[in-house]
């Protein structure tokens, strides 16, 4: 503990007072240019945030780099006011998940039932229209999921916490679940709000407790309904339901152990599907979690320990040996062990490294950065702080190496153009289209961190004709300057671009019939879909 | 084949000669003469009820369970079930389709379904569309995973399309593919600025210096170029088809449009809607019976458009699962497990109900209440890609699954 205090007391001065300094107790050289060019610093402002807004590169060289680091590292002493205001419309987000089924969810649950009961469409009529009545209270209950991505959309583009709401939308994706997902919704607001947000920075291990015992997780990965086989009384196995037959209504349906959580949880949450578990330990993991579950899911219930549901038995780990009777411990007694992994060390390491430098992770640094979170028992601050230090961070092979995701793609078009989103639903549709649905995201993988997976015929004409449209006035609500003059076709060259586009992006911009169409044209470039 | 002349001389052979030289439309026209195949697939999502789409009316236990929501008897009137073989029939408003059954160009594969019990739609349909049941971290899907086992030598932009707002999982993975919700919108839309903006564009991303962006940039404005010279606005359904005015009929017409226009499509996804009748179904008639005349009409309509080369294409549809035997309280139907598939196009030795048919005596289902699954879907599936898209080595596509002795589908 004590060589960790100094160390990285030493790393916050060694950031402030000197550009490049070698720490004696980790050998990790910080490589935050003392006097860094526009091209770094939009590096910078790409990487750990939405992409610079005009202006932003001046401010920053005026700050010091690594002083401005050092604050993203610490968010919360960055005064966010602005944001504030901007969410302050939205009544849902503050909500608990019980007040949100209360006076959404529930309500339109009741409605769909009760139209569905009274309407009969003639055959051929047009199925698709939903009756009225049914369709208010459908668009009340959407109002919340709405909110919820315009919430991400506002943050991202107007937050002065940028590396915040990066981290958050990685750990968001690192530990996805996805609103179609029957009462995984209700949840959701609270998800990012309680258990990710306030963790983002954090400690691993305490990330992982808040995501293991959240509804959202328990109801996505099914672990609500797992349950030891021999807690399940003999009647339970045949009954016929004929109302309620439906499983994610119905939590008394046919008891047994559930795997798709202890299996997720190993595969993509720690230690990765190469971390060297077997199908034995998915087996044990799932007993230790049975009877983590939630007190009516439809309702908002919270999270409780059913020890009824639970098998109490022995279970052995990944080598570990958890006594039995343990109860809800065996399921933190698993996250323990997981948590300190190296393997888990490796895992998350490589997925940031691979967020904020590279789609290839450099390997010296991956090792470096798993070697911080091992040294810190798991201090995401600290590993992140490796990664945008490190020589490979700032390294020629990782300026605009990475492909920004449809998401990235449109808030940083907005931060670009330093457009006034009065209303982020537009955007948030802008960024459905594109291929990325916030908060939809099926697979319990996430979303890809990789260009590939972006880059296609379809999408990149998509990304143009949003350039058009937020250029033009055609993205409803979004104006195309938060006050004074809004920047021109040279700012964000200049500015957001590092002046640093081909010869041809240049002379089709000069060749503009306006300044729309100009900055559209740079909004669409090829430089502009790139970080 | 006249109209695909004419779109090579009037679009292909254009672009040529005003200077393009968009490489794809040579492999196009190349793969064009080698006979390419299509597959259709349409998604019934919701989970229909199987069992009242393809009844089996032999069955005393169909009738006993099912008081309100039972499709009647053939030939007793109206509303009754059309008979394919003498214990299966049509539900009514398949009548579309009846004519494709008898010609022997439609076949049915009935209690067919996934090894995974699940009841959740969700879990249902990923795991239908990964093709890897009880295996959530696939990401990607097998339509796509089909595509990258192809070899590319023919690929177009227009090799995999779903008719939708997103790509659905099926084709999601490392090959690429198109999420179109109108064709006639697919390109630049910049009102009076469009020609220039577009050309600004395409000079950009020609060159651009990362190949990714370049390659695919090219690609794009070849696609649109071909679509332009498709003229999707004009396209006028052939030999009379008629689509129903839904968005599913308007799906299948520009899948229609996109095969006739030689663009090199492979595979198409559609999707239909609706399906989850948990109350007050209906019978003859109602909401099943509306959602069935959507499909069916529609897909009469596309064979139809599609004419002689329907011999090359194959129309595939599925749902993620059936429904329970059972009716319940609300003269519905709840989530089940074994459900039917239909297989409709060239080369498919149609006119018979595929699959061993398990029963519906409460023993004889699955939990007791459902119909058991004896197909699994991706036997269907398999057969499709070796039978009619002609790979034969299916493994990476449908990993750690062995088929098993064919059904006979082709």
């Amino acid at each position: 503990m004590l060589t960790r205090g100094v160390r990285f007391l030493n790393t916050a001065f060694a950031v402030a007072v000197a550009g490049t300094a070698v720490l004696p107790a980790s050998g990790i050289r910080t490589a935050v240019p003392e006097h860094p060019d526009d091209k770094t610093i939009v590096h910078v402002l790409n990487r750990i945030g939405f992409g610079p807004a005009p202006g932003e590169v001046d401010w920053i060289r005026r700050v010091g780099l690594a002083r401005y680091l050092d604050q993203q590292l610490e968010p919360e002493r960055i005064v966010d006011s602005g944001v504030a205001s901007r969410l302050s419309t939205l009544r849902t987000l503050q909500q608990s998940s019980r007040a949100l089924a209360q006076g959404y969810f529930v309500p339109a649950m009741i409605e769909r039932r009760r139209a569905k009961s009274v309407d009969v469409p003639a055959p051929g009529a047009a199925m698709d229209a939903r009756p009225a009545p049914e369709r208010a209270t459908m668009m009340q209950e959407r109002e919340v999921l709405a909110e919820l991505a315009e919430q991400k959309i506002l943050r991202a583009a107007y937050s002065e916490r940028q590396l915040q709401e990066v981290m958050v939308d990685f750990w968001f994706n690192h530990f996805n679940v996805f609103a179609g997902k029957g009462a995984t919704r209700i949840y959701l607001t609270e998800y990012e709000r309680d258990a990710i947000r306030p963790n983002a920075l954090g400690r691993f291990r305490t990330l992982l407790g808040a995501i293991a015992e959240s509804p959202a997780m328990l109801f996505y990965l099914d672990n609500w309904e797992s349950a030891a086989p021999e807690g399940s009384r003999p009647d339970d196995r045949r009954r016929i339901r004929p109302r309620r037959a439906r499983p994610a209504d119905a939590a008394q349906r046919v008891r047994g152990l559930n795997e798709n959580y202890a299996r997720e949880l190993m595969e993509l949450h720690t230690v990765g599907v190469d971390g060297g578990y077997t199908q034995h330990d998915v087996q044990e993991v799932a007993r230790a979690f049975s009877g983590w579950t939630i007190a009516a899911p439809r309702q908002g219930g919270a999270f409780r320990f059913e020890p009824r549901m639970h098998d109490d038995g022995e279970k052995v780990v990944l080598g570990h040996r958890i006594r039995a009777g343990g109860g809800r411990s065996d399921g933190e007694q698993v996250l323990d062990i997981l948590a300190a992994h190296p393997a888990t060390a490796r895992f998350v390491a490589t997925k940031l490294v691979r967020r904020f430098v590279s789609d290839a992770p450099p390997a010296p640094l991956v090792e470096r950065a798993s070697a911080v979170y091992r040294e810190t028992g798991g201090n995401i601050r600290d590993v992140v702080r490796a990664i945008l230090t490190s020589p490979e961070f700032f390294a020629p092979d990782a300026y605009r190496a990475k492909v920004k995701t449809p998401f990235e793609f449109v808030v940083s078009a907005v931060r670009a153009t330093a457009s006034d989103a009065q209303n982020a639903l537009p955007l948030v549709r802008a960024t459905r289209e594109l291929g990325m649905p916030l908060y939809y995201c099926q697979p319990p993988t996430g979303y890809a961190d990789r260009a590939d997976a972006w880059v296609n015929t379809g999408a990149l004409l998509n990304r143009m004709n949003f350039a058009v449209a937020l250029t033009t006035g055609d993205v409803r609500g979004v104006a195309s300057s938060t006050g004074g003059a809004a920047p021109g076709v040279d700012a964000i060259t200049r500015d957001v671009l590092a002046d640093d586009v081909s010869a041809v992006t240049r002379s089709t911009v000069a060749r503009a019939t306006g300044p729309a169409q100009g900055i559209a044209l740079l909004l669409g470039s090829p430089e502009f879909q790139r970080k | 084949m006249i109209s695909r002349r004419i779109f090579l001389k009037n679009g292909g052979l254009a672009l040529v000669s005003l200077g393009f030289a968009p490489a794809f439309v040579a492999r196009a026209v190349a793969s064009a003469n080698a006979r390419g195949q299509t597959l259709i697939t349409i998604f019934q999502r919701g989970a229909v009820d199987g069992l009242n789409m393809i009844v089996p009316f032999a069955e005393r236990d169909y009738y006993s369970s099912r008081p309100t929501l039972a499709i009647a008897r053939p030939g007793s009137g109206a509303d009754a079930a059309l008979d394919l073989d003498g214990f299966f029939g049509f539900h009514p408003r398949l009548a579309p389709l009846a004519p494709y059954f008898a010609a022997g160009q439609l076949a049915v594969v009935h209690a067919c379904g996934s090894p995974d019990g699940t009841r959740s739609h969700f879990d249902a349909q990923d795991y239908m569309e990964t093709a890897t049941p009880g295996v959530k971290s696939t990401s990607d899907g097998w339509l796509n995973r089909y595509l990258h086992a192809r070899d590319h030598q023919a690929a177009t932009p227009f090799r995999a399309v779903a008719l939708a707002p997103q790509l659905p999982r099926a084709l999601q993975g490392s090959e690429p593919a198109l999420a179109i919700g109108q064709i006639s919108d697919f390109g630049i839309r910049a009102a009076a600025g469009s020609r220039t903006t577009q050309s600004a564009f395409e000079d950009q991303y020609a060159a651009a210096a990362s190949s990714v962006l370049h390659t695919t940039g090219r690609e794009a404005f070849e696609a649109v170029r071909m679509l332009k010279a498709a003229n999707p606005q004009q396209y006028m359904p052939a030999n009379g088809a008629e689509y129903p005015r839904s968005a599913f009929g308007e799906a299948l017409r520009q899948i229609a449009q996109l095969v006739k226009s030689d663009v090199g499509l492979e595979v198409a996804f559609a999707e239909s809607g609706n399906w989850d009748h948990h109350a007050n179904q209906g019978a003859g008639t109602g909401q099943l019976a509306g959602r069935l005349d959507d499909l069916a009409r529609s897909i009469a309509a596309l064979v139809t458009d599609l004419g002689d080369r329907m011999h090359d294409v194959v129309i595939l549809t599925m749902s993620e699962f059936g429904r329970a035997v059972v009716e319940n309280g609300s003269r519905g139907t709840d989530h089940g497990h074994g459900n039917a598939m239909m297989v409709l196009g060239g080369g498919v030795r149609g006119g018979h109900v595929y699959g061993r048919w398990p029963g519906l005596r409460p023993e004889q289902r699955y939990e007791g209440r459902d119909l058991a699954v004896t197909t699994d879907f991706r036997s269907v599936f398999t057969e499709v890609v070796r039978g009619h898209l002609g790979l034969t080595d299916t493994s990476s596509v449908f990993p750690s699954f062995s088929a098993g002795h064919p059904l006979g589908l082709f």
